[in-house]
């Protein structure tokens, strides 16, 4: 055998560095799961701590043993060979404490289950449905009923996707969107999960919620967020090529605060009603088209409307498109989408000028230049 | 009567010669019925599919290297890291074990050959097309599969790319290879041990096989009715796993799991029983605790197929499902401790060497314990809600699938060379590619612990700025582990080539087992004669003498 004294001091050289690196560098992200801001998540945080210092020990122990007895039970060490090789007293031990053991682990665990699944007694409810890629956020009940809106991933992330300069400078790089869910601090909130097309899966680690958005199916989950801030989180179930990015952002206001927020997002819905009732110009409709563009379709047709092919159809040349005849057929597949494919039903999730807008952009950017004007009174009417 | 003699004789070996000799040229290999030909030829494919899984995790490691996208798309990435789970499981870990039972469990257990050859032979050649046909889809108009390796509807059925049909097919033939495998190795077992072995003086590499070919026979036929209703589907109007037509979606993960948890023993049972003859070996001291080995291995091939939803706990299912799952879950750590317990006991007070086998049985016990205290974390519920599809996930089941079943395959194959091909492999070479591999390894998986506890979702080609550091070193240990495969490629082909001969029928002087009674080569057909019960006694790795 090669020099064992060179390997194990190279061994050594390699774990300890690897060992003392993340206390340095690491500092700042932890290397440990945060306590979170939840009765639920701070539970889960003492239930992993325990656990992890049961295997701690459990490793200590076996590993211990088993050093202890390489470094002296070696041949090279004169060690002579002893020829036992049964014991039922020793299996005994070793079947019976390791299931006690698990037995103390699993009184605690179930406790904290049966609190976390209990999502009765909430103050509020907010419906999370997933969509290839973005999230919508519907308030059920309370003050803010009637609420609903689309998260989607934030445009300087997205922009930093492709550009190191915005990247490095953007301290939440694929983790912030272009409208958070608001919530007030201190209040029982229950969350309903659904999808619209795959499973996703809402996860905000910091309340210690995790839970899968089923198509067709509704699950439910709690918290009680203890403290105002703005939290992250991330879809965690793969949802296809965007999985990646499609951020959670939870910002939790005072309840004082939270009332101005629904407030205004009253008045706001009520001002994007009214611009569906006025004429648009050319220029209008193609500013507001491409931003449209870029949230909702740019993921699957590409932001040259170059598509993919095989799977996401080009927007370039595209009859339906292109063709005069099939305006009315490009309004239909954007409101009611396609089913069997990816093509979701944009009908509820844009405004009547959004998808005027878009159809008007579609017809006149990527090389299409038909001259189509789509108003949204056009919209209204295919509705 | 001298030159009659020598006529006989010459007459004698003419005739052995047709017909005991391996057929010449290329032919013998399509042809061949002999159960170690067959067993080379799953091992070199396994190895083949093994570079090109680990190729695609190159790609992975690149593309996380930092983060932005640098090399390539997020839906490239997604079949990436879809083909790169199916690859491994399905082309190189399985049938590398496949690979090793061909070769080994006839001498282990005194018998001529494998109990049906013709079909062992049609097993084998299934693999090079049914691999053929997946690995074909990433050519395909629209790419290869995308769905993640454990393929959830609707993903992979409404949503997924045309070219899903091919992959249902190659899955199929998978299956079909598998399941005969395994009822060949049951047969075997069966039917050809030699009369004076009972089944409680089997080898463990033969006991944990022969439980293993069970969970086979009763796994694959589930997958393979998981992806018949996808293609059904996709194709035919049913919605089983379509809400809108009255399916489930949740559905067709309890029947992938319902497979896919035997599967991961299907996986690590056979590993299990290499350490097993590995260990006694080094440590010249009989097995601790034979029969206790045998029932844990049984218990927990039976609770494997109830503990399957544990992959699930945040489908929605009810509370009394998720406490009945992680009660069986953490069971099962039980018989796999007493597993550990009892190869440390196996070394305690022995006369250990190290030659390259037990240093990776060794890395298998202590690296497989890590992974498997990580399963532990990950069966308590609540606990399970912050691991769960994140990158603590991926720490465990590496830990548990490359630093276990593979080791293991890499520490079984340097046990088994020497008499296979009669030599013996460079040493300082092996030593040199132990500790590369070892090291790496850790730097390559550790890091993923702390990205999971810290937030990385999996199955991301992308993330955010504080997950770079890691992933950075994550990716410099993968480069590095990957680079060791192109060693211990050169170690093995040089060994076989022009490898130290190796004269004497036991390789390592304290080896027990009636494979090491064979001469060195392994002659090409194995027991002509059944070897007597007292050879099987005193070749036991398990008693005392």
């Amino acid at each position: 055998m090669l020099n064992n004294r060179f390997f194990s001091t190279l061994f050594k050289t390699l774990i300890l560095s690897l060992l003392a690196v993340p206390g340095m560098a690491f500092a700042e992200y932890g290397l440990n799961m945060p306590e979170g801001v939840t009765p639920i998540s701070r539970d889960i945080y003492g239930l992993h701590m325990t656990i992890f210092w049961v295997c701690v020990g459990i490793a200590v122990l076996v590993f211990g043993v088993m050093i202890y007895s390489m470094i002296n039970h070696r041949k090279s060490k004169g060690a002579v060979a002893s020829n036992f090789h049964e014991s039922t007293t020793v299996e005994l031990i070793w079947t019976i404490v390791p299931l006690a053991i698990l037995i103390i682990i699993a009184v605690p665990a179930t406790k904290v289950l049966i609190d976390l699944e209990d999502t009765s007694k909430a103050d509020m409810t907010v419906k999370i449905t997933g969509y290839q890629w973005k999230w919508q956020y519907e308030y059920i009940d309370a003050e803010g009923e009637g609420i609903s809106f689309f998260s989607n991933l934030s445009q300087k992330s997205r922009d930093g996707v492709r550009d190191a300069s915005i990247r490095n400078a953007d301290d939440n790089y694929l983790q912030d969107v272009d409208k958070r869910l608001v919530l007030p601090v201190d209040t029982r909130v229950r969350f309903l999960m659904t999808s619209n097309d795959v499973i996703h899966s809402w996860w905000v680690r910091d309340f210690g919620v995790k839970q899968d958005a089923n198509p067709g199916f509704i699950n439910d989950s709690w918290a009680y967020i203890e403290k105002e801030g703005v939290y992250r989180g991330r879809c965690t179930e793969l949802c296809g090529k965007e999985h990646g990015f499609m951020p959670v952002v939870v910002e939790v206001k005072s309840k004082a605060d939270y009332a101005k927020w629904v407030a205004d997002e009253k008045a706001a819905a009520i001002a994007a009603a009214a611009s569906g009732d006025r004429e648009w110009s050319m220029d209008e409709l193609m500013t507001q088209g491409a931003k449209v563009y870029s949230t909702n379709c740019a993921a699957c047709h590409g932001v040259t409307g170059a598509g993919v092919p095989g799977a996401f159809p080009a927007m370039t040349g595209s009859p339906i498109v292109v063709e005069p005849d099939q305006i009315a057929a490009h309004i239909d597949i954007i409101i009611n989408g396609k089913s069997g494919t990816a093509m979701q039903a944009f009908g509820k999730q844009l405004s009547d000028s959004d998808i005027a807008a878009v159809v008007t952009y579609e017809r006149n950017a990527f090389g299409n230049n038909t001259g189509d004007i789509v108003q949204p009174a056009a919209i209204k009417s295919a509705r | 009567m001298a030159t009659t003699t020598t006529e006989i004789e010459a007459d004698i070996h003419a005739h052995d010669d047709h017909h005991h000799g391996p057929e010449p040229g290329l032919m013998r290999w399509v042809k061949t019925t002999n159960h170690k030909d067959i067993g080379y030829l799953y091992l070199w494919f396994a190895f083949s599919m093994l570079l090109i899984g680990g190729a695609m995790a190159m790609v992975i490691r690149l593309e996380l290297l930092m983060p932005g996208l640098q090399f390539v798309e997020p839906q490239f990435f997604n079949q990436m890291t879809t083909m790169h789970g199916l690859i491994m499981v399905f082309g190189a870990i399985m049938p590398a074990f496949v690979g090793l039972a061909n070769i080994m469990i006839p001498p282990m257990i005194g018998g001529p050959d494998m109990a049906l050859p013709r079909m062992n032979n049609w097993s084998f050649w299934i693999l090079p097309f049914a691999g053929a046909m997946l690995l074909s889809t990433m050519f395909m108009e629209g790419g290869g599969p995308a769905f993640g390796w454990t393929f959830y509807a609707p993903l992979s059925t409404t949503f997924a790319p045309d070219s899903t049909d091919y992959f249902i097919f190659a899955i199929h033939m998978l299956g079909f290879s598998s399941i005969m495998g395994a009822i060949n190795i049951i047969a075997t077992v069966m039917n050809l041990r030699a009369s004076g072995m009972k089944l409680m003086d089997m080898p463990l590499f033969v006991w944990t096989w022969f439980i293993t070919a069970f969970l086979l026979i009763a796994a694959m036929p589930v997958l393979a009715g998981a992806v018949t209703m996808m293609l059904t589907d996709r194709n035919f109007g049913t919605s089983f796993f379509d809400a809108a037509g009255g399916g489930d979606p949740v559905m067709f993960q309890h029947i992938f799991w319902f497979f896919g948890h035997p599967e991961v023993y299907i996986m690590i049972l056979p590993a299990f029983g290499i350490v097993s003859q590995i260990i006694p070996t080094f440590a010249r001291k009989p097995l601790f605790g034979y029969s206790s080995m045998v029932y844990a291995t049984a218990s927990i091939a039976i609770l494997s197929f109830v503990v399957w939803a544990h992959h699930m706990f945040l489908t929605g299912m009810p509370i009394a499902g998720q406490m009945y799952f992680m009660y069986a879950t953490i069971l099962i750590s039980v018989p796999t401790g007493v597993k550990v317990f009892n190869w440390v006991t196996t070394m305690w007070k022995g006369s250990m060497s190290f030659e390259i086998p037990m240093m990776w049985a060794v890395a298998f016990v202590i690296l497989f314990t890590i992974g498997g205290l990580s399963g532990l974390m990950l069966g308590i519920v609540p606990a399970d809600i912050q691991y769960h599809d994140t990158y603590f996930v991926v720490a465990h089941f590496h830990y548990v699938l490359v630093t276990g079943a593979l080791f293991s395959i890499i520490a079984g194959v340097f046990y088994w060379l020497p008499k296979w091909c009669g030599n013996m492999f460079n040493e300082k070479l092996a030593t040199i590619h132990f500790w590369w591999a070892v090291i790496s390894v850790n730097v390559l998986f550790f890091p993923m612990h702390f990205l999971g506890l810290a937030g990385m979702p999996r199955r991301i080609p992308d993330y955010s700025l504080q997950f770079a550091d890691f992933n950075l070193i994550a990716s410099i240990g993968g480069f590095a582990f990957g680079l060791s495969f192109i060693l211990l490629a050169y170690i093995v082909v040089d060994c076989i080539r022009n490898g130290k001969p190796v004269k004497e029928a036991r390789v390592w002087e304290s080896a027990k087992g009636l494979e090491w009674t064979l001469p060195t080569p392994a002659p090409y057909h194995t027991f002509t004669e059944e070897p007597p019960r007292e050879l099987i006694l005193k070749e036991s790795s398990h008693t005392a003498h």
